[in-house]
């Protein structure tokens, strides 16, 4: 039996969070993050159109009743602009949960981790429950769980690369010195990852390139939901050790002279 | 003639109805409250205050709203 997924004091009933960027059709959207078993869909801050060309509120498509809404600070690269970001998205009224990103760097959108931690002692001060995105760096972890952050969300590699999970024994031991829990945030490709991830013991995992830019978004949905699962299961049955010389499965007693 | 004024609203210049409130405004533009957020001279104004506050010359007003993203 697992333990209850608790972030911030809310008990959520799926360990996989979804993006909602980057798919073709709200429609697709939808139907993949139905097909993800997600509850926690992360949404992003930006101004409305008053032209109405572009598409408009999420809200429109994502009903807040069924999903938690999961906002981010995403593009901003200070802690002034991620700060003013988070309070603009707890105005909008669903929680006061923020994925708090602070980018450092274009071409790699690596956290810029000075930055985060004085972005997340405001929001914390200000009784928000923030889940820090950040790198496999345990110090910045550390410092972010005494900061009060809810999460530490360290990457497995960069946003939207789909490389998978590059540091799996600095993530571990991000997961074994927290006592919050740890989301792996960013640069799962596809659904080997993710469950590779998982096996780690972390407690959760956010995607969303990964599922959006797969060729079937809803079929991907699928696999993640279920490499989720078994990713979990398997680090909580506790895996058989490695050798590197072979051990046979059938008895060596008992064959014929 | 209406009185006008220039204000500056997500970053574009705008001439709306001089002493116009925060929530004629969203009216003006069709958009409804409970899905918009609004900054004015960055300083978030609840909803319940919207109709409280007037625009002068050479305000800066964002209207945010969510989005997808990662």
């Amino acid at each position: 039996m697992d333990t209850p997924f608790v972030v911030g004091g809310r008990t959520f009933r799926s360990r996989l969070m979804i993006g909602t960027g980057k798919y073709g059709d709200p429609e697709t959207m939808v139907r993949a993050i139905e097909a993800t078993g997600a509850e926690v869909v992360t949404v992003a801050v930006r101004r409305v159109d008053l032209d109405r060309t572009a598409e408009g509120s999420i809200l429109r498509h994502l009903d807040p009743a069924r999903f938690f809404l999961l906002a981010n600070t995403a593009g901003c690269y200070s802690a002034d602009d991620a700060v003013r970001y988070a309070r603009l998205a707890r105005e909008a009224g669903f929680n006061d949960f923020v994925k708090l990103e602070v980018i450092g760097d274009q071409e790699t959108l690596l956290p810029d981790v000075a930055g985060l931690l004085e972005a997340a002692r405001t929001l914390v001060a200000e009784g928000f429950k923030v889940l820090a995105y950040t790198n496999e760096d345990l110090i910045t972890a550390l410092r972010l769980e005494e900061a009060g952050c809810a999460a530490v969300m360290p990457l497995a590699s960069p946003i939207g690369s789909g490389l998978g999970l590059l540091n799996p024994v600095s993530v571990r031991t991000i997961k074994r010195r927290l006592s919050v829990p740890v989301i792996v945030d960013a640069g799962v490709g596809t659904a080997s990852d993710a469950c590779v991830t998982m096996e780690q013991g972390v407690d959760g995992i956010l995607m969303n390139t990964a599922v959006a830019s797969a060729r079937d978004p809803v079929l991907m949905g699928r696999a993640m939901r279920l490499a989720v699962e078994s990713g979990r299961a398997a680090y909580l049955a506790g895996r058989m050790p490695k050798r590197e010389v072979a051990v046979p499965s059938s008895p060596t007693e008992g064959m014929l002279d | 003639m209406v009185d006008t004024v220039e204000i500056v609203v997500n970053g574009a210049p705008r001439r709306v109805t001089a002493g116009a409130t925060l929530l004629e405004l969203l009216g003006v533009w069709s958009l409804d409250p409970r899905g918009v957020v609004v900054e004015h001279n960055r300083r978030i104004v609840r909803r319940p205050a919207l109709g409280d506050v007037r625009v002068n010359p050479g305000d800066a007003i964002e209207l945010v709203q969510f989005v997808g993203g990662g």
